[in-house]
């Protein structure tokens, strides 16, 4: 990060006037927010917002007391360990096979990665609809197979629905990045291990996906915060937290506990945990980068 | 390819194929039920094949000249909504980043680091961990349901400065050497020389951020609480209100369609950007 131009201009206000528009967006929009978001963690406020008095850390301790905390802090574990290896074992897959293909690569790849712009909020309706209990065609086939689907009521549902939503539009994000990486193996130590006699599965396990394991690691973080923070849409347009409160990932029950029941306090708690939850996840990000830049 | 082996050809294409048709699956049936009228549609199992209603179901959409149990604001005000809102934000936050990389990369002056850490730190909390305060900011300012208050604080992020500043620095001194030589001061050097050599950076930087701009949900579930500023995929949320049973599910999936299409048009026709841009800003 170091590192410096050479040759710079001299003023000694016109760079002050370049950062000014940035600076002032993130000032007034990110570090007043976040500064607020710490001091009000702190606080407690009655419901009409009149009196606020310092609490210390007694709304931290509120919500680790509350048994739907940390329900939601199981739910979020489930579902972003499901997201994460479902989305990377399957797009690993098919790029494995996608980097074999020579005919067609380029039409199978297209077809692969628009799920990208997809919002995860329609996300969230596409997968509703087809596994809606009454009307969906999905839940339909499982009916006549003899299965009753029902996510209203059954929170197993639930959860593999917002998984298979998630994955869904996660795969060509993780499938984009599997394949770059694959195409960067070179071809000689594929060919050498072939002429020694390894065999394609014998090839993948030794050569492979051993050389793969630097972008397994950092698809591994980038769902996990994909898991935390992006779902937010994919859940509110398809279960709502529901059934019950079995698919309140944290940031649903942070929004629900400020927007929807008022609790400031406890609200601006669970944002300071939540931040020290992605501060640290960035940060094994940038570790884990650095190390790679530098061998 | 290393060795022939026809097993493997047909398995890849095989594996392959499901895989696209898996992920298609979705869309396609939204589409066909974007061609159905709604009665069509509750008898399940629904039509697997397009129908007739086409060119009905998505004026009547756009218009919003048939009412559900939900909302029934014209999407075609929504599409605008989203529209300027991802160009607003993928825009404003390339202009901005490019002021404030060339003041990083090309200026000394006091306290640089300092300002290089600030704007790095933006790059760790999401909207979604600090929206609570961020709310209060903005309705303090007078800002809910203007296009100020759905676009400038998701322009408040770092992704876009440090993909420049590395870009800059791969840009050779000789360029400002010479630009000095001739007498270009720094906003010509800028101008003439930076910008457009940053043109595919740019590019790659405006899918990325269009596409992110589009999709937003949480920030504009709480800025628009007005028909006429809602994006279209708060819409959609909108009209879903009930059970499964009453909803008019086909406008809801012309919506869906028509959600999708901008920023998929925008993924596939610059698919060369689109990659580059993904593998940028991650780094």
């Amino acid at each position: 990060m170091a590192l410096e131009k050479r040759v710079v201009f001299r003023s000694a206000w016109l760079p002050w006037l370049l950062v000014l528009p940035q600076g002032a967006i993130i000032g007034v929009f990110f570090f007043w927010p976040a500064a607020q978001t710490v001091l009000q963690s702190l606080q407690q406020q009655d419901a009409f917002g009149i009196s606020t008095e310092w609490v210390g850390l007694a709304n931290f301790q509120r919500i680790f007391a509350d048994p739907s905390y940390l329900a939601s802090f199981h739910t979020t574990a489930l579902f972003s360990i499901l997201v994460a290896s479902g989305g990377i074992v399957i797009s690993l897959l098919l790029a494995v096979f996608a980097d074999r293909v020579i005919r067609g690569a380029l039409a199978y790849k297209t077809l692969l990665i628009w799920p990208y712009a997809v919002a995860p909020a329609v996300a969230g309706v596409l997968w509703l609809f087809m596994f809606a209990p009454s009307v969906g065609v999905v839940s339909y086939a499982l009916r006549q197979a003899g299965f009753q689907w029902n996510h209203l009521l059954n929170a197993d549902h639930a959860m593999t629905l917002i998984v298979m939503a998630a994955i869904w539009k996660q795969i060509s994000y993780n499938f984009l990045f599997f394949l770059a990486g694959l195409q960067s193996i070179p071809k000689s130590l594929i060919e050498a291990a072939a002429i020694d006699g390894a065999r394609p599965w014998r090839r993948f396990w030794t050569i492979v996906f051993p050389l793969l394991s630097p972008t397994t690691f950092f698809l591994l973080v980038i769902n996990v915060i994909y898991a935390f923070f992006d779902t937010f849409g994919i859940i509110d347009a398809s279960t709502e937290g529901g059934p019950g409160k079995e698919t309140a990932v944290l940031v649903y029950k942070l929004y629900y506990d400020g927007f929807k029941a008022l609790d400031l306090g406890g609200s601006a708690a669970q944002s300071v945990v939540l931040m020290a939850i992605v501060i640290t996840l960035t940060v094994i990000q940038f570790r884990f980068i650095e190390s790679k830049v530098n061998y | 390819m290393i060795e022939r082996r026809p097993f493997l050809n047909v398995l890849s294409h095989g594996v392959l194929l499901i895989g696209v048709l898996v992920v298609a699956f979705p869309v396609y049936l939204t589409f066909v039920a974007s061609t159905h009228t709604a009665q069509e549609i509750l008898q399940a199992p629904m039509p697997l094949l397009p129908g007739n209603q086409l060119v009905h179901n998505y004026v009547a959409a756009l218009t919003g000249s048939e009412h559900g149990p939900g909302s029934a604001a014209p999407v075609g005000r929504m599409m605008w909504v989203s529209l300027v809102t991802a160009l607003v934000i993928s825009l404003g936050k390339i202009a901005i980043s490019l002021l404030s990389a060339f003041a990083i990369v090309y200026f000394r002056f006091p306290f640089k680091q300092l300002v290089f850490w600030m704007i790095f730190v933006t790059l760790m909390l999401p909207v979604e961990v600090r929206i609570f305060p961020t709310y209060q900011v903005v309705s303090d300012l007078g800002m809910l349901n203007t296009w100020s208050g759905l676009t400038v604080p998701l322009i408040a992020s770092a992704t876009a400065t440090f993909l420049f500043r590395q870009f800059f620095m791969t840009v050779p001194d000789e360029l400002v050497e010479a630009a000095r030589t001739d007498g270009a001061g720094p906003m010509r050097f800028f101008k003439d020389i930076l910008v457009p050599l940053s043109a595919t950076s740019i590019a790659a930087l405006f899918v990325i951020q269009f596409i992110y701009g589009w999709n937003q949900y949480l920030w504009p579930l709480l800025m628009a609480t007005q028909e006429n500023m809602y994006p279209v995929v708060i819409g959609i949320k909108r009209m879903i209100s009930g059970g499964d049973q009453a909803q008019q599910w086909n406008l809801v999936m012309a919506t869906a369609i028509l959600a999708m299409l901008p920023p998929a048009l925008v993924v596939v026709l610059m698919q060369r950007w689109f990659v580059k841009g993904l593998v940028d800003t991650e780094k």
